[in-house]
């Protein structure tokens, strides 16, 4: 088939409506959105598949669940974080198994470049033992998917794609293969799906037994690639993934080159790494994200007569993502010649909210309701508005993740933070403030939750909102907060007095209270301009 | 540099000023002439009003890295003087920046523009244009990452015609007023470097 210029998350897209996939989920993240945006649009087109947006990576998670054991292909991703709202199922859906294939797609975001945390998902799952694929190029990312389906069904298991921002993000050509028809309806055991602790004893050692055939599987895969250099018994070098890249970038064509590892799927492939580690003295490994393979090797003691580099010797940085220079440093070769300015000092141009903004114009009324509270502390959430933590706004005070602003101001509060103000998203309010509110609703906690609705999830491109427009305000009094105080302001600057009004007054209130800041998105209104 | 063979270039801007666009028609434009191509970009929260850049890699042979090395890119290609010394230390002793005059000031400390541009000519074979008033010539202002894809024109390995090809698949569908706009942008864009 014909070559496309494809992103790595829209190569993972392709391969799963190749490999016959009838339902795909998600919630958006950076870097993972692109998957299900690309699956959408396909879907849209008229391609006869399920691709749709869920509240949470949870739900989206549980979805997938549903659709594996009804026997047909599915496919779930998120970014990294995403996994651990999803945990619970996850963990436990390696004891239930797959019943039609099940491809856990994780988009990792090494150097942070749009997360709170660099958390490295490879180690979930070697937590619920199941096969880790970590593909190193685009077409890898094709391939490995489509490859995943078919190893899910075969050995029963979720299996995971690890991907990473680089690849995720980067875009070059992928040749795909001829489509595969979609699995007939075939339910799955009872007593494999029942979970109950006779069932999940019996499901779990059979996880355990099957171990060493998934390391037979990894080592069989084509995308472990050993090549040892028979002149050079003195460094070797395991790579993972897109690290592998960075090595052999390099090393011009026809240059010597060490003998080279690629670790692209997992559980690690032990009689590989012992071939290279029997071969050479000093070992470096290069992996994006943290050292799994590294302290592997190393275990507690080390291994006698051979020497393992990497992030945790200090070879290679312990945080951050790699980038071909610093893989050059540790390979020990002389730096690139480069450009410098000298003492001529660049301003930077940290990311900010857009002109005109609604968050903006909440934040300053906000600020304003606040005035002559030397006390009050503001806790936010996971989205455009974290951005509010910069100057000019100076509004937030912190960020952890997503919900997380309604129950850290409910305990905050419970404790003598007066006043404590949660901001949270329509969208990341859905995903996870539902339940926070719940309970201080049903405390009465002396709070203001502030939602912001712009009817849409904006920082990751604007995919749909779940709890937005009527069913925020019947979701919040279903909930249980007084409909007296629920109020819903217009964030624009010709409101600022009137809403400042707003917030004091419900900042006054001992009890719950939620105010409901309405505006569109700027970016949507004019993307929906340009359609129109 | 192996002649012809194979290209860095950093694109460079401000989230919102098109980088994107210029690195599709690029990418494309290589693509049908029988390149290989890696092309890293930005998503996600440094697109609010933050400094992007795009890592742009076309070659004949296979590309490893979707990062470019420090120290190895060709071009320097950006909308924006600030943006576009962002990322020296990326460039190789011989290569070149193409850049806009036009700045875009949406911070507190934005340096003296005089001074970007004096820093930008120190490299040797830079290019600055003027995009802002080349794009109103053009008849969009938004075309300002065209008229830089045209000065660039020159120096890149692929074919202008192929480039044009491509600014037609990616803005026709935007009306005739935009495509005209931005082939016309263009070519200012080529000839303003000469």
């Amino acid at each position: 088939m014909k070559k496309e210029i494809l992103l790595g998350d829209e190569a993972v897209a392709l391969a799963a409506i190749h490999a016959g996939v009838t339902a795909a989920y998600s919630y958006p993240g950076t870097p993972a959105s692109e998957i299900m945006e690309y699956l959408v649009r396909a879907s849209a087109a008229g391609k006869k598949f399920i691709a749709a947006w869920s509240v949470n990576e949870k739900t989206a998670y549980e979805e997938a669940l549903g659709v594996s054991f009804a026997g047909k292909r599915t496919m779930v991703s998120m970014k990294h974080v995403g996994l651990n709202v999803a945990a619970d199922p996850f963990m436990s859906s390696s004891l239930t198994g797959a019943n039609g294939g099940f491809v856990v797609v994780a988009a990792d975001d090494p150097g942070m470049h749009s997360s709170q945390n660099e958390q490295d998902s490879r180690f979930y799952a070697q937590f619920a033992q199941i096969l880790c694929l970590e593909p190193a190029d685009h077409q890898e990312a094709y391939d490995m998917t489509r490859e995943a389906f078919d190893i899910s069904e075969r050995v029963s298991l979720p299996v995971m794609v690890r991907l990473v921002t680089r690849l995720s993000h980067s875009r070059s050509g992928v040749e795909p293969r001829e489509a595969r028809p979609q699995n007939d309806l075939h339910y799955g055991a009872r007593e494999r799906w029942t979970l109950l602790p006779v069932n999940a004893r019996v499901q779990f050692r059979k996880i355990l037994e099957m171990q060493t055939e998934l390391v037979k599987i990894a080592a069989a895969s084509p995308s472990n690639k050993l090549e040892l250099n028979p002149d050079d018994r003195s460094f070797g070098v395991i790579a993972s993934g897109i690290a592998s890249n960075y090595v052999l970038e390099n090393f011009a064509a026809g240059a010597k080159k060490p003998s080279l590892l690629k670790i692209s799927t997992y559980p690690i492939p032990r009689d590989l790494v012992a071939r290279l580690v029997e071969h050479v003295e000093t070992v470096l490994v290069a992996e994006e994200g943290y050292p799994l393979i590294e302290k592997s090797l190393n275990g507690l003691f080390g291994i006698q007569g051979k020497k393992v580099i990497g992030r945790t010797s200090g070879h290679l940085p312990q945080s951050g993502e790699l980038s071909p220079e610093i893989v050059r440093q540790a390979l020990g070769l002389k730096a690139l010649e480069r450009r410098s300015l000298g003492d001529f000092r660049l301003a930077g141009r940290p990311p900010q909210l857009c002109t005109g903004c609604p968050h903006a114009d909440t934040f300053n009324a906000l600020k304003k309701g606040l005035e002559g509270y030397d006390k009050a502390n503001v806790f936010s959430d996971i989205g455009c508005y974290t951005l509010g933590y910069f100057p000019p706004h100076n509004a937030v005070n912190t960020c952890v993740c997503m919900g997380a602003s309604v129950g850290m101001a409910k305990g905050a509060a419970e404790v003598g933070v007066y006043p404590a103000v949660a901001v949270i998203g329509d969208s990341t309010f859905g995903h996870s403030g539902i339940t926070p509110l719940l309970s201080a609703a049903a405390f009465n906690t002396n709070m203001t939750a502030v939602i912001l609705d712009n009817c849409t999830v904006a920082m990751t491109g604007g995919q749909p909102s779940f709890a937005t427009g009527e069913r925020l305000l019947k979701i919040i009094e279903g909930v249980g907060v007084p409909k007296e105080h629920i109020r819903v302001i217009t964030p624009l600057p010709k409101y600022l007095e009137k809403n400042a009004r707003i917030f004091k007054e419900e900042i006054s209130h001992a009890g719950i209270s939620v105010i409901v800041a309405v505006r569109e998105c700027l970016e949507e209104a004019r993307k929906k301009n340009k359609k129109a | 540099m192996i002649a012809n063979r194979r290209q860095d270039v950093i694109l460079a801007g401000v989230g919102g000023q098109g980088i994107l666009s210029i690195a599709f028609i690029i990418d494309n434009a290589a693509l049908k002439e029988g390149f290989q191509i890696k092309q890293a970009e930005v998503h996600g929260m440094a697109q609010r009003g933050g400094a992007v850049q795009s890592h742009l890699r076309l070659s004949k042979d296979r590309i490893f890295s979707d990062l470019i090395p420090r120290g190895e890119a060709d071009m320097i290609l950006s909308v924006e003087p600030l943006e576009a010394l962002r990322y020296i230390d990326y460039l190789r002793p011989d290569g070149r920046i193409v850049a806009s005059s036009t700045t875009y000031v949406n911070i507190p400390d934005y340096p003296d523009k005089e001074k970007l541009l004096e820093k930008i000519r120190e490299i040797r074979g830079s290019i600055v244009v003027d995009s802002e008033n080349l794009a109103k010539e053009a008849g969009s202002s938004r075309a300002q990452n065209t008229v830089m894809l045209g000065a660039a024109a020159a120096f890149l390995i692929v074919k202008a015609d192929s480039l044009v090809e491509f600014i037609r698949v990616l803005f026709a569908p935007r009306g005739e007023r935009v495509l005209e706009a931005n082939l016309k942008a263009f070519e200012l864009g080529r000839r303003a470097a000469g």
